[in-house]
């Protein structure tokens, strides 16, 4: 529950993305990719779940990649290496499955690109021809580019305002590559609005599609139920049903209101602790 | 001349409905004595066969009469590690005092003038606590190299550890939370089980010896046959039964609409009722509706109207349940609390479905009114919804306490642990032994949802189980 390492992958324009290597020997030697853990800063912190993006088993740490958006992940943010977190707990929720689908594209946005490094290469390593496509709002702001250039077959970039790659949305490319060919996979991983837009791009397509969704948790293990969504007009947990789910069936709709429902106590939470 | 029962001193609702501190004070001794001796000491006593564990009810008061508390703490620890809290979370209405021969035949639950029972364990349980009374170790030396891991900090897993530590048994419990008493902790609010002695009991096995691992989830951190491999010759699950079930109405996502383990869980174990200062936020609406007349229903109305209260809002929050008050599967005394409290009962009502404003926030309850036809399965009468009837509450939050179901985290990945189609562990009764030889279970995972005692239970005779088991196999005599 050490921090071992400490790194600011991207820190500009109000943007702050870390990566910390935590000792954690169980759930090294457990985690797959896909997979999750929960982590409190201290016994008044909440509990926080972030995707596990690495691991080693030999020396018993993860990996972990967060964007310090809210008040606890900036809070986790105050922490350096030697420091210890109060809690950790995983790997939680389903691993990716891992097999030979064949032409498979991966989409990731923002923080969201640290999700889909592991199942990237976990893919190719499994016989994929992987397609990667990475969506950032600038140049500045990209993550792990060159980890994710080395585990891809083909491999574009798009930013928002046209600084480096295409100018543009991954969606769009995203629709050039499902025009010209077929893929038997897309998994997305991104802000809520950006894995709506590509769902909704690659049901015009009929391409099977995955999404793994960052509902609010409290537990992680299927207790509370906070962190329900609607999958197929069915209510699904987040934490032990996914977090991937088919995005055709996803209700968008109500995963954004949701996910705004404590946006004021934040606001609150972060004003305090300004001062 | 028959004397009254001797009235527990309670906190005035009125200002305990803004706190959080115990509502029931208890007995002092002259009030324990007072009420001890109104028990008539029957030759042949009911109250023992209404105790889900058969403490020797009659033999503890007596000692009472006597001035013995020290005897009378031992005679309840021989079927109860636990009377402390048990003394405080018994159903004893449905239970002991039910069965006690003042209670008047044919009541749904205890009369006003049976022995007040579970006040008077509490007594002794605290006395007990005070004076460091523990049940004696009887460490047995040929079990002492033995290691035996206890999946689940709840009730059964707390009672399991504790019989088989007193016996020198290497005990680990492994704890999925980062705090341990499961539902003793996320679920029970502190006015009914004050933090200090749930803290006590699991700081005693602590001291007995018990490891405690938190934060660890068997079932995915390691698993069941890896805890067997690594030497662990038994491994007792007290899983609880963790999963909230929804009503599977229109609008039942709607912001503002917890289960009740996620509203206590926010509160009790992550203290959002200290927000900012702890992180974890609940939101607190000015209309709080609880679905359900179970305990945790009465838990989340009681946290509710204090949550209310200590945010400045006019207090508003009614349990709304299907059947009329004497169905209400709650403790008698919960009930009267609530009432006592301000909180509000609509009962004879069904929820149909939840209507929310543009934002996604739950704002209206569509209901039906109900009225009670021919009694059901379960021996209650049942509600039939009554055409044309449909009304609206106003609902800003809403709290879902309509039952729990098995928590699959571990079953689920253990395909070897056979299970019921609730998805319950199934047990050999006599020795709780599971499908697989040497895993032992016990509480709600087995059998549903049910009381703390009635988990101890299962876990006492688990543990009875499991130390034969050890000692056959080491060839020792217990």
């Amino acid at each position: 529950m050490r921090i071992i390492a400490k790194d600011t992958l991207v820190n500009t324009q109000g943007v702050r993305i870390t990566k910390i290597v935590v000792t954690s020997k169980h759930i090294a030697a457990k985690a797959q990719p896909g997979q999750f853990v929960v982590l409190m800063k201290a016994e008044t912190s909440e509990r926080i779940p972030l995707t596990v993006v690495d691991t080693d088993k030999n020396a018993g740490t993860i990996t972990l990649i967060f964007q310090e958006l809210g008040f606890s992940t900036k809070l986790f943010g105050t922490m350096n290496a030697g420091d210890s977190f109060y809690a950790v707990v995983g790997p939680l929720g389903h691993a990716t499955e891992i097999k030979r689908y064949g032409n498979v594209i991966l989409v990731g946005g923002g923080v969201g690109i640290a999700e889909i490094y592991p199942v990237a290469r976990s893919l190719k390593n499994a016989g994929n021809t992987v397609t990667t496509i990475l969506g950032s709002r600038t140049k500045d702001l990209l993550i792990l580019e060159n980890e994710l250039r080395a585990h891809s077959d083909h491999f574009f970039v798009t930013t928002d305002d046209g600084s480096y790659g295409r100018k543009g949305f991954t969606t769009d490319v995203l629709k050039e590559l499902l025009s010209k060919s077929a893929y038997d996979l897309i998994y997305v991983v991104g802000p809520v609005p950006m894995m709506r837009k590509a769902a909704m791009t690659t049901k015009e397509f009929n391409a099977r599609t995955v999404v793994s969704l960052n509902a609010l948790m409290v537990d992680a293990t299927g207790m509370c139920g906070g962190c329900r969504v609607t999958v197929g007009n069915e209510a699904k947990f987040a934490c032990v049903d996914g977090p991937e789910f088919d995005a055709h069936q996803v209700d968008w709709d109500e995963l954004t209101k949701r996910n705004r429902v404590y946006d004021q106590k934040e606001k609150h939470l972060c004003n305090l602790h300004k001062q | 001349m028959k004397k009254e029962p001797v009235r527990i001193s309670e906190l005035p609702a009125n200002t305990r409905n803004g706190n959080f501190d115990e509502v029931i004070s208890g007995y002092t001794e002259e009030e324990a004595l007072c009420e001890a001796k109104r028990c008539i000491q029957c030759k042949k006593p009911f109250c023992t066969e209404g105790c889900p564990v058969g403490i020797d009810i009659k033999t503890f008061i007596g000692q009472i009469t006597n001035k013995d508390y020290a005897g009378a703490y031992h005679t309840i620890r021989q079927k109860n590690n636990f009377p402390s809290i048990c003394g405080r979370v018994c159903p004893a209405e449905y239970q002991c005092r039910k069965a006690c021969i003042l209670t008047k035949r044919g009541q749904p639950f205890a009369s006003n003038e049976a022995i007040n029972i579970h006040f008077l364990e509490r007594f002794i349980g605290d006395y007990g606590m005070k004076n460091n009374l523990a049940a004696a170790s009887v460490k047995n030396p040929r079990l002492s190299g033995k290691k035996v891991a206890v999946v689940g900090s709840g009730p059964a897993g707390l009672c399991c550890a504790g019989e088989l530590s007193r016996q020198g048994i290497q005990v680990t419990i492994f704890e999925s939370l980062h705090k341990t008493g499961g539902v003793l902790r996320y679920g029970i609010p502190p006015f009914r089980l004050p933090r200090n002695i749930l803290d006590f009991e699991i700081e005693s096995l602590r001291r007995q010896g018990v490891r405690i691992e938190t934060n660890f989830i068997i079932g995915k951190a390691q698993t069941v046959a890896e805890l067997l491999a690594e030497g662990y010759a038994a491994v007792f699950l007290g899983l609880g039964a963790g999963v909230p079930s929804f009503l599977g109405v229109p609008g039942e996502n709607l912001c503002n609409i917890y289960s009740a383990n996620e509203f206590l869980t926010r509160i009790n174990l992550m203290g959002a009722y200290k927000f900012p200062e702890y992180h974890t936020p609940v939101n607190i609406g000015k209309h709080i509706v609880v679905i359900g007349g179970g305990n945790t229903a009465m838990d989340a109305a009681r946290f509710a109207l204090r949550m209310q209260i200590m945010n400045g809002i006019e207090p508003n929050t009614t349990v709304v349940y299907r059947r009329s008050e004497v169905e209400l599967p709650a403790r008698r005394l919960e009930i009267e609390h609530a009432k006592e409290e301000g909180v509000t009962f609509n009962l004879l009502v069904q929820p149909l479905a939840f209507t929310g404003d543009e934002n996604g926030y739950v704002q209206k309850m569509k209901c039906l009114k109900c009225e009670l036809g021919e009694p059901d399965a379960s021996g209650r009468r049942k509600p039939v919804p009554i055409k044309g009837s449909e009304f609206e509450l106003d609902c800003d939050v809403a709290v879902l306490a309509i039952g729990l179901k098995a928590n699959i985290l571990l079953t689920s990945v253990t395909p070897e642990l056979k299970v019921d189609k609730y998805g319950d562990v199934t047990v050999t009764p006599e020795t709780m032994e599971t499908s697989i030889k040497h895993v032992y279970a016990g509480g709600d995972i087995v059998g549903g949802e049910g009381t703390v005692i009635e988990a101890m239970g299962m876990a006492k005779r688990a543990s009875r189980a499991i130390i034969d088991d050890l000692a056959r196999s080491s060839g020792a005599h217990v």
